[in-house]
């Protein structure tokens, strides 16, 4: 353990710290109900303080991915080399970073069993020990103890494990033990995927434990921890990152949708109508008792979508997109349009894909005629094309909402036909997925747009709710 | 206090039937013990309101529900005065002086209870449950504000009425409406997910207690498979129980393609979700 985190106040609040650092709010309030969880519990059961202090720091389920690993670091299962963890009598004799007595295959030999069985104990023991035998890197190698080795990386210790070739190993073992042919049977290659699955982060999760004993738990916690969903960036979120976002979309177009509510009842309260009020008075000898407000009329405004769907921007475009079509009755019409150097119509599309929104990109791509001559986006093309053949999409009750990185590969930026836009609609806005230092370098036309449309930076779905809650019309 | 310890709390609760995963018993012992109102999150059908209802019987306390809807307000959660009641009154005593009458009509025999008000009052045990606090409007949160941070009332025309003794308060949210950052921090929070293989296969035989213990296993299996799927309504805990329940009454001892196919739609409540689990199940057409 570092020198840093000894005694329990500490380690809580660097805990709290940590958490805070990853955008999770906690006041000192929640600190202090959690040091008394901790009274309250005790230390014996790792997993009871564990859910104690989420109970007590946390208030939403999104930011559970951020504290267990945090937890782990500050509220370590043990210290050094797995022998210490256990007693067992497995981790002594082999010596980290090295590999060279580690008995691989014995040890794939057991987790394979683990797997089988689903002995999670048994499965964090020997995640532990392939760390801990494998995942060891640096320039001490085989001086044994906790002190021969620069680093632990779950990445190498997996490549060398490799645990998702025992599937098969795993199927054919339970396959014979059963022989009956079960209804249940098809379902097992997938639990084991899944099993594995969990082993690998076990793996991971242990891999920061060493780290953290040498760098500082701190260090670790800023850096090695994945973000929330909500703080990804849309540029460079992978697969998975993406659906996790998809399944955001509900929850997070409800949210604003009654968020949109409220700011729609308030601005359709207030307002004298100073016409009706004096005429009211009239019967109170000209003292206006009563003030009359002035009705509004309930318009619903108008909303055009414009998305860049070429390939490095389209996971931020199709995640806009599902949010605004999944708010889509808080307007009177919602119209998407698409690009990459040419402009169509995706609004059916949309509509259609909250069905199925994993498709989304590529039936855009298929379904919709967005691509010339080639494949890269060309802005100027796009806008000038949009003004010339949906010119009737965009009026004054429309607010525009253009979501893309304005690369435009070198070619003309057109800012006549975005000129045109910005003044035929009510408000044209401008999400760059970008960082707001990148505007402007290399291809980018962002600055030169900006001048002329407001432009924001919206790299994550968190920025994008609050852009969305902040701009859309009432 | 109502426990003295954790596995008290499991124990205890396993008696009346609920059983409960770690995260259960710890948050429910804490809420206990630093008498904070309990937030209770999770997917419909995984037994949020059960909790409550179990924590009141274990307890052997008085459970006081408060159901939100769309709409509820002051006088629904808190007390209203019995109009009718004064109105009476008022015309019983027709020669006293209007100051008598005033003092009168605004007394405690006049005061209808409601909820909130229920649970603050008296000193014998008590579950305060808010069911469904997301479909309250937001006005209704600020109520809760005062009521769940001192656990205190204000009639105007009574004074501030404090609880002798604090009710042990669950709130549960389907998370359909984003709850205020300020009602968040009063409670300790709880996320009630699906249980895992082994819990969720001691619940089946704990409710449906004829199911054949091979039987479940495998309902459980099928179950964990389903949620797993990405479907539009996965099922939930309150679904594999009726899904064990119509197996019993079928009379199967296994599942196979023809009885899984059969009864899917007990598990699943969306067509494209039957059609989905019975084409990744590599069931026969449907």
């Amino acid at each position: 353990m570092t020198a840093r985190a000894t005694g329990v106040p500490e380690r809580l609040t660097a805990l709290v710290q940590a958490l805070r650092s990853h955008g999770i709010r906690i006041g000192t309030g929640e600190t202090v109900d959690a040091g008394q969880a901790i009274e309250a519990l005790g230390l014996a059961d790792r997993e009871r303080v564990r859910e104690g202090l989420a109970a007590a720091l946390l208030h939403s389920e999104g930011q559970r991915p951020v504290f267990d690993p945090v937890f782990d670091l500050y509220f370590p299962r043990g210290i050094g080399a797995p022998g210490a963890l256990d007693g067992s009598d497995s981790g002594s004799d082999s010596s980290p970073g090295s590999g060279r007595e580690f008995d691989r295959d014995d040890l794939r030999e057991r987790l394979a069993a683990a797997l089988a069985a689903n002995d999670q104990a048994l499965l964090a023991q020997l995640a532990a020990e392939a760390v801990d035998g494998m995942g060891g890197y640096g320039t001490q190698p085989g001086s044994g103890g906790s002190g021969g080795s620069d680093g632990w990386s779950s990445h190498q210790t997996l490549s060398r494990l490799r645990p998702e070739t025992l599937l098969a190993r795993i199927l054919a073992g339970i396959r014979e033990g059963t022989a009956e042919g079960e209804f249940t049977d098809r379902l097992t290659a997938d639990e084991i995927r899944r099993r594995i699955e969990g082993f690998r982060g076990l793996v991971g999760a242990e891999a920061r434990r060493r780290v953290a004993e040498r760098r500082g738990a701190d260090e670790i916690a800023r850096r090695a921890i994945a973000p929330t969903a909500d703080r990804v960036d849309f540029l460079i979120a992978g697969r998975a990152q993406l659906d996790e976002l998809r399944r955001t979309v509900q929850p997070l177009a409800r949210k604003l949708a009654t968020r949109l509510a409220a700011r729609r009842r308030r601005a359709a309260r207030g307002h004298i109508d100073l016409r009706r009020t004096l005429r009211g008075s009239l019967s109170t000898g000209g003292i206006p008792m009563r003030p009359v407000l002035r009705r509004r009329r309930p318009a619903r405004p108008e909303l055009v979508l414009l998305c860049d769907v070429s390939g490095s921007v389209a996971g931020f475009a199709n995640f806009t997109m599902l949010l605004v079509q999944a708010l889509h009755d808080q307007f009177s019409k919602v119209r998407v349009f698409a690009f990459v150097n040419r402009v169509d119509e995706v609004t059916d599309l949309i509509a259609r894909g909250t069905a199925d929104p994993e498709g989304l990109g590529s039936r855009i791509i298929s379904g919709a005629a967005v691509t010339g001559y080639h494949g890269s986006s060309d802005y100027g093309t796009s806008l000038g094309e949009f003004a010339e053949r949906y010119a009737d999409a965009v009026t004054p009750r429309s607010t525009v909402f253009v979501l893309g990185d304005a690369r435009t590969n070198m070619s003309d930026p057109n800012v006549p036909a975005l000129r045109t836009l910005a003044s035929r609609a009510r408000k044209v806005y401008w999400l760059n997925p970008e960082r707001r230092a990148q505007w402007q370098t290399g291809d980018s036309a962002a600055g030169t747009y900006a001048e002329l449309v407001e432009m924001y930076e919206c790299r994550n779905a968190q920025q994008l709710s609050a852009l969305i809650a902040r701009l859309l019309p009432v | 206090m109502l426990f003295t310890s954790v596995d008290d709390v499991a124990t205890r609760l396993a008696d009346t039937g609920y059983l409960a995963s770690t995260a259960v018993a710890t948050t429910v012992f804490l809420a206990d013990r630093l008498g904070k109102p309990l937030l209770v999150e999770g997917p419909a059908g995984v037994g949020k309101t059960e909790l409550a209802k179990a924590v009141a019987e274990v307890a052997d306390a008085r459970l006081v529900r408060l159901q939100c809807y769309e709409g509820v307000d002051e006088s629904r959660a808190l007390y209203e005065w019995n109009h009718a009641k004064q109105l009476l009154r008022i015309t019983a005593g027709r020669d006293e002086s209007w100051d008598e009458t005033r003092t009168d009509i605004f007394s405690e025999e006049f005061l209808l209870p409601r909820p909130l008000l229920t649970a603050i009052r008296g000193s014998e045990p008590k579950v305060l449950l808010i069911d469904e606090t997301d479909k309250a409007d937001v006005e209704v949160e600020g109520l809760l504000l005062e009521v769940l941070s001192d656990f205190q009332v204000t009639v105007p025309e009574l004074g501030t009425i404090t609880a002798t003794r604090r009710p042990f308060t669950v709130l549960t949210s389907n998370a359909s409406r984003e709850l205020s950052e300020a009602l968040r921090r009063r409670c300790l929070f709880l996320h009630i997910g699906f249980p895992d293989e082994e819990l969720e296969r001691r619940i089946v035989r704990l409710k449906v207690p004829g199911l054949d213990e091979a039987l479940a296993r495998s309902v459980v299996r099928v179950v964990g498979a389903l949620r797993a799927m990405d479907l539009r309504k996965v099922p939930s805990v309150a679904e594999t129980i009726d899904w064990a329940r119509t197996l019993l009454a079928l009379g199967a001892d296994s599942l196979d393609e023809d009885i899984v196919r059969d009864t899917l739609g007990v598990v699943l409540k969306h067509q494209d979700d039957v059609l989905k689990a019975a084409a990744k199940l590599d069931l026969d057409a449907v």
